[in-house]
């Protein structure tokens, strides 16, 4: 189908190029990227690839126990690492099953490649074993996807894929390729850049609607920084740190753009949204000047849109246009890539003398520091009971808050990110648009491979856990000392608080009945299981788990199955409207 | 409000259904789309009618604007352009009906391409509103196939989108 070889290029291939079979040229195009480790599983239709991937060992496959996890792990390997991440599955179930994970990748904007087997060309439409229309099904989970029909197509195709992947908004893209085309052979001339004429990101910042924003921004008198997952993917952290420092104004991090700015300073507030603190919703309630950046005004993060920071001029911050006024209208749109907004921002600053007024300033910080005092996100340990926000604390604490943690999809996911206070990027790795559960355990295989020095810890709960559970085996093969923590309330915590709250305390199919015995499940699995039935055990295993630093451990809390996350801006609410313990 | 919105994108298979399946994925309107490659081979122009208020069309252009298959994107709606729509009509032309059938196309420039004994075959191009009002036009009870080819628009002057 689609390739950006012309004709010209097959008819005048490099005359030294040696000839190569198309999955040779899978294998080498992946080493000429830089690839050094890949996650996925084998079938028919890729069989040649990994005959190939065995002959070598500049890319090392890891191998999972379904294609999922195969897309997570990669996804994962990607936030940790910045490096496109890259997934090999076979055809027809194989892609089906991977497509969890694609959607997952696009909905965070994360660059991956993931190469799909499919059935021989001629077979293409024919309802061929194991035969899907994988471009098909995932065009609207990918940034972009290539069936690739031709071997000479192959190695450009590539090369497109990744440049396609990691620029602008990056993405996951998806290269399919028939097992004929596997086999063919070409010289392989891999290219050295991509050029295309209907692909071309912005990277730079209007000059003018940068020194208007400047101007917007040190003019506010309750100015407030939002800033989100688009920080984290531009390695922008550093402008960002100095910018809202050189300003001394108050910042917000949506979940996705945790660690973006170092959770321990006192100008950080707290994650906003629907289980944001009280002093970040309301701080962006009342600002005059909201700072929108890599930042997309999603529902959860806004509330009621027509609500949300009803005082406020809007500067807004992307890569991606299209993300600019599409929920909320703003003041000051600027495309660009933020690392160079951002310094260009900073540039600004310190060239003029321009400054908030310190008085408004003052004010304002006196304000956020009375809501800060409603503690919101307060809770009572007692001796009985393990509150799962304590887990999460000694977690935190026991680890120096340096741990790369992971996690699925719920309440845990949300004390998780309250409660663990993230000063760096890349050390927070959640499912935030598509909120997949089964996310966490392949996301911490994929973190741990990316940094096998460092402590991962995959924060669960009973009902994510297992949606992939069966990942537990791949920590063995790989020795991945991955540490599970299983906040295990026996019900799927999240509905059943939405059931408490909104259906009258009917909890249709949410408590988890007959779950396994997870400290043996993990033994059978051949790694360490602990468990933690009142709050004087949760330090001991938490530190026996971190002592065991060769081992995967599952730990196992039995938590409050009736504890809510708090505060709770209900859906469809304004973001000042919220639960409060 | 209506508008008409021309692209340019690569001549590849998929590019097409790229497109239909933003409009269907983000809900928006289409009231007529067509295709065809350009003076490049490689390259198709498409025209796509719909409907949305400035906040959609803004978007709708966006996203087409992100698909990387798309070279330009262009709303021929914001300045002066001329559209066409080719209409195939078959009529029932018995009897008195037949000399009528006649001098309508004739009025609306028409042309008919083929003849039987109780029927013509009518080629009409106009505005969408024009194939509307010839077609009204008509006893309802005469109509036998109507093919319509969807808005082909150009801006008016010199230069291209």
């Amino acid at each position: 189908m689609t390739s950006p070889t012309t004709t010209q290029d097959r008819l005048n291939p490099e005359p030294e190029a040696e000839e190569l079979t198309g999955a040779e040229i899978v294998v080498r195009a992946l080493r000429d990227e830089g690839v050094e480790f890949i996650f996925g599983y084998p079938g028919g239709a890729v069989l040649y690839i990994y005959d190939k991937l065995e002959q070598q060992d500049a890319v090392k496959h890891i191998l999972v126990r379904h294609e999922q996890a195969a897309v997570h792990a990669a996804d994962a390997y990607s936030r940790v690492t910045g490096k496109v991440g890259v997934a090999l599955v076979t055809s027809g179930p194989g892609a089906t099953n991977a497509v969890t994970g694609i959607a997952t990748a696009y909905m965070d904007s994360i660059p991956m490649v993931i190469i799909t087997g499919q059935v021989p060309v001629a077979l293409i439409g024919n309802d061929a074993f194991q035969e899907v229309d994988t471009v098909g099904i995932t065009r609207p989970c990918t940034k972009h996807n290539f069936l690739v029909k031709d071997v000479r197509d192959l190695a450009s195709t590539l090369k497109t894929a990744f440049y396609l992947a990691a620029s602008g908004r990056p993405g996951p893209v998806l290269v399919d390729i028939p097992k004929d085309v596997t086999s063919h052979k070409t010289p392989y001339h891999y290219p050295e850049k991509v050029v295309l004429r209907s692909y071309k990101p912005t990277v730079k910042g209007h000059p003018g609607q940068v020194r208007k924003a400047m101007q917007l921004i040190t003019s506010a008198q309750r100015p407030m920084f939002y800033t989100g997952g688009g920080i984290v993917l531009g390695n922008a952290s550093e402008a960002l740190r100095t910018l809202v420092r050189a300003l001394r104004a108050p910042i917000t991090n949506t979940l996705m753009g945790l660690g973006a700015y170092p959770a321990s300073d006192r100008q950080f507030l707290g994650m906003l949204g629907m289980h944001g603190t009280y002093e970040a919703n309301m701080a962006v309630q009342h600002c005059d000047v909201l700072v929108a950046l890599g930042a997309r005004f999603d529902d959860r993060v806004t509330g009621n849109l027509a609500k949300f920071a009803p005082h406020a001029r809007i500067v807004h911050v992307d890569v991606d246009p299209s993300s600019i006024s599409k929920n909320v209208r703003v003041d000051v749109p600027i495309v660009g890539d933020l690392q160079q907004v951002l310094r260009e921002m900073n540039q600004l600053l310190a060239e003029s003398d321009q400054g908030n007024d310190p008085q408004a300033m003052r004010a304002w910080w006196a304000q956020i520091e009375e809501w800060r005092q409603r503690d919101c996100l307060c809770y009572v340990q007692d001796e009985r009971i393990i509150k799962p926000q304590f887990v999460m604390q000694k977690l935190f604490e026991l680890t120096g808050g340096e741990a790369i943690v992971t996690s699925d999809v719920g309440q845990h996911q949300m004390w998780a990110a309250q409660f663990y206070g993230f000063d760096r990027p890349r050390r927070w790795i959640n499912s935030g648009g598509l909120g997949t559960m089964g996310f966490g355990l392949p996301a911490a295989m994929g973190a741990q491979v990316a940094e096998p020095d460092s402590t991962v810890v995959c924060v669960t709960g009973d009902g994510s856990i297992q949606m992939n559970i069966q990942e537990l085996s791949t920590c063995l093969q790989y020795h991945l000392p991955v540490k599970v923590a299983c906040l295990n309330n026996h019900y799927l915590g999240m509905v059943r608080q939405w059931q408490e709250f909104f259906y009258e305390n009917r909890y249709a199919m949410s408590y988890v009945d007959a779950l396994p015995d997870f400290v043996k499940l993990a033994e059978a699995y051949g790694h360490v299981g602990l468990r933690a039935d009142t709050p004087a055990d949760v330090e001991p295993v938490i530190r026996e788990a971190l002592r065991l630093k060769d081992r995967m451990v599952f730990m196992d809390f039995q938590v409050d199955p009736a504890e809510n996350v708090y505060p709770m801006v209900p859906a469809g609410a304004a973001l000042s409207d919220m639960i409060l313990v | 409000m209506r508008r008409i919105i021309s692209i340019l994108l690569e001549n590849e298979a998929g590019a097409l259904s790229r497109v239909a399946g933003l409009f269907s994925a983000r809900g928006y309107n289409i009231e007529a789309m067509t295709v065809a490659p350009t003076h490049d081979p490689g390259i198709s122009r498409m025209t796509v009618v719909t409907r949305g208020s400035e906040e959609i069309m803004e978007q709708v252009l966006k996203q087409l604007n992100k698909l990387v298959e798309v070279i330009r994107v262009h709303d021929l709606t914001e300045g002066p352009h001329i559209e066409r729509e080719l209409m195939l009509i078959k009529v029932h032309a018995v009897g008195p009906d037949r000399e009528e059938v006649k001098r309508l196309s004739d009025i609306f420039r028409g042309r008919i391409i083929d003849v039987t004994d109780r029927s013509y075959t009518i080629e009409l191009t106009g505005t969408g509103e024009k194939l509307d009002a010839f077609i009204h036009a008509l006893d309802p009870g005469m109509v036998i196939e109507v093919v319509r080819s969807g808005a082909s628009a150009i801006s008016r002057g010199a230069k291209s989108i």
